[in-house]
């Protein structure tokens, strides 16, 4: 929207900023001027202003130059138009409003003898052309002019007919179905039976509140003519311009709500043009209103204002004096409401009283009497936002409330820390990937099939569903850096998965990592090499270790009892079982799959995709581990290695539990350092290089005694089937 | 270099034994000067030190046996300070360590790059939210989350919007399919703010409430440099008896400064909000040109941050549904929110939003 600033100083003849202070000022209350162009000395600016929706009021030239007068307290001339004596009309002119929940409020005043032609090159301190022009307003004629005129100039709607084109008088009421009427754009519209339209005791002449008639407008042999300005109720005319695709000034104000009370001046204003041309007035004004509008709008009951409520919501202000009685008084009065004060012994008309003088007389409250044009206030914290905002936001003190209760952090905050420091630690980069995916990879992601929750307006297809998984974001993650050639990748995700229906919808927090590519120290002198399993085994069993688990394992279902999740090979591929609870998968991702997604058609890729998620919520179940220092021997511990040979069906749980079952104190290790398969060794064996070592706390172990551990291993791990290398 | 063999004493006097001493002293003394790298150090260990045939175990066995019991005293004190010059010796040699010559053939080219081991970065994101919460942690504000599917009920109505408010509209806001069927509060959608958190803590816990609350959001926007259909955001409530505007103003105030540096100035300018009155934007003075202006703030020296206010009494009555006192006459409160995205991109310089979701290992490895 469009200001000049000359034409807000002709209704503020008390104002001394200038039009840069002016903004600023303006701009720092709300009434937001986003640009300010200087149209040469002594023509003032023009103003591109940003009103927000719910000050529709302030969205014209009088609105804004009320603002101006709140804030400076200036005085506001009066929107007064002297018009000339009517002359007697009988019988009035008939106007009747039949569609009473939708029309509050009808004005009409019939000139006579009018002279359309151009507009007069001034009216009301306005130099009409210099100002439409800079407006960019076309300029149609004087009658079409000074509708436009009283828009730009106080943000009412008023409408011209050509009388003689109207039959009988003026019914405002439903159209019938299939009604005819064609537009001031020239569209013929057949209108349903919602629209709402103005009619005569024939046919409709304008869509109301939204545009005006072909047929009965202003031409140039119009002789006789009908001024038209009204109240149409927000949603009726929101329905009607909507049905017809249609956004008019008109329509955007109704919409929003329109000043009740302000049609008779603008019908004074527009009729105040137009007879500046020529002709007389016939009979008095026609004001047909609807009483349940009226006392929706223009006469509200009046709110109760407490200044100590004002105090209590603001607090305090960089003035030691603070908001006083008569600086509320000032602001409200100035924005049109009407202040009764409820002090005893003080009246509102003592606007200026000295804050020293209230303090002594006790509490202040007032009834207030809104204007019509402020639908946005209604109550009480209205009216103090209303006194800040003029008062000025940055006028208030920068305070601190006092302390409250201690911080109470969330149960899995430290977690969740635990779990993302380890991720980082393994040199996984932290990503957030979308929300969504496609209903192809839900149905292949879900945990319960039939449980993936769809959305009713999708972004786009490949986003139809909410994820049930992290995997489809995080192999789309990892496809996208393949694709642009970053070929190393290890990424870590940790956000929300979503499953059930369209009644209830479950969220559980879930990390998902993934990785492809080498394992590197970064540095181009060392050696690569591809990460794999064991890579992202190890990060999984670091994650675990944070928290308190009697028992931990690995496990896979064979791939026929379909529990082994879609997406991974059915053999490279481990669950992770936590206290009896499976909180995770992962493993390399089904060669299958890689294919469709075309990660492993990435040239470069010979190394295979790892990827996996834990269930957080079930994670989060186990108490964090807090760390318990163990005394650390003084006597040299000794290793002792042995190579097995094991058929391929046994696998390293079994040596580990048979290590296990050994309770050897001294025993306090043993590791894999070595697996290797050589066609030395017979059919279907492999040999594993067993790493044990022995220490006491309280001893140097001797021989004698590390001879008879040795012994016991050598037995048990051949009574599951190892036996040594020789 | 091997010393001749140890001699067998005859006489044990002390003048005897000096000689005898002095000599392996003097043997000892040359053979240590001799002694070139590790090897040769090694060797003279054992020729001298070494517990078999070591000279100095040859002398005990040989001389101390042969000895006469009254001269077995003089001979052991001998022994023994022989045994600690010798010792000494191979300490100095030891000292020495290598030549410098033999040093230099381990030269490595210090220039070559270090070896990093990867370590993972923190999303910018993430990092961010984390910032503004330990800000907020420090102000006495606890941790508050929420669900990303919300019902109509949460995210808009007890947030008083009105029934027809376009950001109601599924041209806005995202919605799970087949929710037609539901009476409107009822009906599910991806929260397109962190705000319903505000409600389900107050119908959980009366006042007092400081909460902070970081989230993932979503709206139906088209993704373009600076906007996201998901993104983050950070909203807090604090509510108690006596919260006032001018307490809104100095926290947002402080926050301001302490993310963005003491020298921040802020600006409140009246806004919009359906759950806040009154309600208010926040500017901070540009961080880039320090409010001089720049092409970062539009030549304005401002720069819009965050949206605030009081909060609605309308919020207040929809909480005391569940927690009467939420009295809107008895309390008061205020809330703000603000786009994670946004800061994060200002304070990293980041000029595509759509890098924060793409999960590139290159952008994602300048936040370790
Ligand atoms: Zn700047």
């Amino acid at each position: 929207m469009k200001i000049l600033t000359q034409w807000l100083r002709a209704y503020l003849p008390g104002l001394a900023s200038g039009d840069k202070q002016l903004a600023e000022d303006l701009t720092l209350r709300g009434i937001a001027v986003d640009g300010i162009y200087p149209l040469g000395e002594g023509d003032g600016s023009l103003y591109e202003m940003d009103i927000t929706t719910n000050r529709v009021d302030a969205m014209n030239h009088y609105g804004v130059a009320r603002e101006a007068a709140a804030i400076y307290g200036l005085d506001l001339k009066p929107l007064e138009f002297a018009l000339p004596a009517a002359q007697p009309a009988a019988p009035p002119f008939s106007v009747r409003i039949e569609a009473e929940d939708a029309c509050g409020r009808f004005t009409a005043r019939v000139l006579r003898d009018v002279t359309i032609g151009e507009s007069r090159d001034w009216f009301a301190g306005a130099e009409v052309a210099t100002y439409f022009g800079l407006l960019e307003q076309k300029m149609i004629s004087n009658a079409v002019d000074a509708t436009n005129f009283a828009w730009l100039a106080m943000g009412q709607p008023a409408h011209a007919f050509d009388l003689d084109k109207i039959e009988g008088g003026i019914v405002v009421r439903r159209a019938r179905k299939g009604e005819r009427l064609k537009t001031l754009d020239g569209v013929e519209r057949v209108l349903d039976a919602e629209d709402l339209v103005v009619a005569d005791h024939k046919k409709a002449l304008a869509l109301a509140g939204v545009m005006g008639g072909w047929d009965t407008m202003i031409t140039a042999e119009t002789k006789n003519v009908l001024i038209e300005a009204a109240w149409f109720e927000p949603m009726a005319v929101r329905q009607t311009a909507r049905r017809h695709g249609l956004h008019t000034d008109a329509s955007h104000r109704f919409e929003r709500g329109a000043d009740f009370n302000a049609a008779p001046v603008a019908s004074a204003l527009v009729s105040a043009i137009l007879l500046a041309s020529g002709g007389w007035i016939e009979g008095e004004l026609v004001d047909a209103r609807v009483a349940a509008f009226e006392e929706r709008t223009a006469r509200r009951r009046p709110v109760a204002l407490a200044l100590s409520e004002v105090h209590r919501i603001l607090g305090a202000t960089e003035n030691p004096v603070g908001i006083t009685a008569a600086a509320a008084e000032s602001v409200l009065t100035a924005l049109g409401c009407k202040l009764a004060s409820q002090r005893v012994g003080a009246s509102a008309s003592q606007p200026h009283a000295a804050p020293a003088a209230e303090q002594t007389l006790g509490p202040v409250s007032w009834q207030v009497t809104l204007p019509s044009w402020r639908l946005d206030l209604e109550r009480e914290i209205d009216l103090i936002e209303e006194i800040a905002r003029v008062y000025g936001y940055n006028r208030f003190a920068n305070t601190l409330p006092a302390f409250g209760e201690g911080v109470k952090a969330l149960p899995w905050a430290e977690k969740e820390a635990a779990v993302r420091s380890v991720l980082r630690g393994a040199g996984f980069h932290e990503a957030i990937s979308s929300t969504f995916c496609s209903a192809a990879e839900g149905a292949w992601t879900a945990a319960q099939p039939g449980q993936v929750v769809a959305l009713g307006n999708p972004l786009s297809e490949e986003a139809g569903v909410l994820r049930p998984s992290l995997v489809p974001g995080m192999l789309t993650m990892i496809a996208g850096n393949l694709n642009r050639d970053v070929n190393d990748v290890r990424l870590f995700e940790l956000g929300t998965v979503f499953s059930g229906t369209a009644e209830k919808v479950d969220e559980r927090p879930v990390l998902a990592f993934g990785a492809v590519g080498s394992f590197p120290d970064e540095s181009a002198l060392h050696e690569r090499r591809a990460i794999d399993f064991y890579d992202l085994k190890g990060a999984v069993e670091q994650a675990l270790s944070r928290f308190e688990a009697r028992s931990v394992y690995f496990d896979r279902f064979p791939a026929e009892a379909g529990l082994t999740p879609e997406w991974l090979h059915p053999y490279r591929a481990a669950r992770v079982v936590a206290e009896g609870v499976t909180v995770g998968w992962f493993g390399e991702v089904h060669p299958r799959l890689a294919a469709e997604r075309k990660v492993a058609a990435a040239a470069k890729l010979k190394e295979r995709v790892l990827v996996g998620e834990l269930y957080l919520d079930r994670l989060y179940k186990l108490p964090l581990r807090s760390p318990a220092a163990r005394e650390i021997s003084r006597f040299q511990p000794v290793r002792r290695d042995f190579s097995l040979v094991l058929g391929e069906g046994i696998a390293w749980e079994t040596i580990d539990a048979a290590m296990a079952e050994l309770q050897i104190p001294e025993l306090v290790e043993w590791q894999v350092r070595e697996v290797f398969r050589e066609a030395r060794l017979g059919a279907g064996e492999y040999a594993l290089l067993l790493r044990t070592t022995f220490q006491a706390a309280d001893r140097t172990l001797r021989e004698e005694e590390l001879a008879d551990f040795q012994r016991r291993i050598v037995e048990t791990v051949g009574n599951v089937g190892a036996r040594l290398r020789t | 270099m091997r010393n001749e063999a140890i001699p067998n004493l005859t006489a044990f006097d002390e003048a005897a034994l000096d000689e005898a001493f002095a000599a392996l002293e003097r043997q000892a003394r040359e053979a240590a000067a001799a002694l070139g790298g590790e090897a040769d150090r090694e060797a003279f260990r054992l020729e001298w030190l070494g517990r078999k045939q070591g000279r100095l175990n040859e002398v005990s066995g040989r001389w101390l046996k042969a000895a006469p019991a009254e001269a077995k005293k003089a001979l052991g004190v001998r022994f023994n300070a022989l045994k600690a010059v010798v010792e000494g010796l191979l300490d100095a040699a030891l000292g020495a360590g290598p030549s410098d010559a033999a040093l230099q053939t381990e030269a490595i080219d210090i220039t070559l790059p270090g070896t990093r081991r990867l370590l993972g970065a923190e999303h910018p994101i993430t990092r961010t939210m984390n910032e503004i919460v330990a800000v907020f942690a420090a102000l006495g504000y606890s941790v508050g989350v929420g669900p990303e599917v919300e019902t109509d009920y949460y995210n808009f109505e007890s947030m008083n919007f009105p029934p027809g408010h376009p950001a109601r509209d599924t041209q806005d806001t995202l919605v799970i399919a087949a929710q037609e069927r539901k009476p409107l509060r009822d009906r599910l959608l991806l929260r397109t703010h962190t705000s319903p958190v505000q409600m389900r803590t107050m119908e959980q816990q009366p006042p007092p409430v400081r909460i902070v609350i970081p989230g993932k959001v979503h709206r139906n926007d088209a993704a373009d440099a600076t906007h996201s259909p998901i993104f983050h955001q950070v909203e807090g409530l604090c509510v108690d008896t006596n919260v006032t505007f001018s307490d809104l103003k100095g926290t947002l105030d402080h926050a301001m400064k302490a993310l963005f540096g003491p020298a921040v100035k802020t600006r409140f300018f009246p806004s919009f909000f359906p759950f806040t009155e009154p309600s208010a934007d926040v500017q901070i003075s540009c961080i880039f040109c320090g409010g001089k202006g720049c092409r970062k703030c539009k030549d304005s020296g401002w720069i819009e941050l965050l949206g605030c206010g009081m909060v609605d009494p309308a919020v207040f009555a929809f909480a005391a549904q569940k927690q009467p006192a939420y009295d809107p006459r008895k309390i008061s409160g205020f809330a703000f929110g603000m786009g994670v995205e946004r800061i994060a991109m200002m304070k990293y310089g980041i000029s595509e939003i759509g890098s924060f979701y793409a999960g590139d290992m290159r952008f994602l490895g300048q936040f370790a």
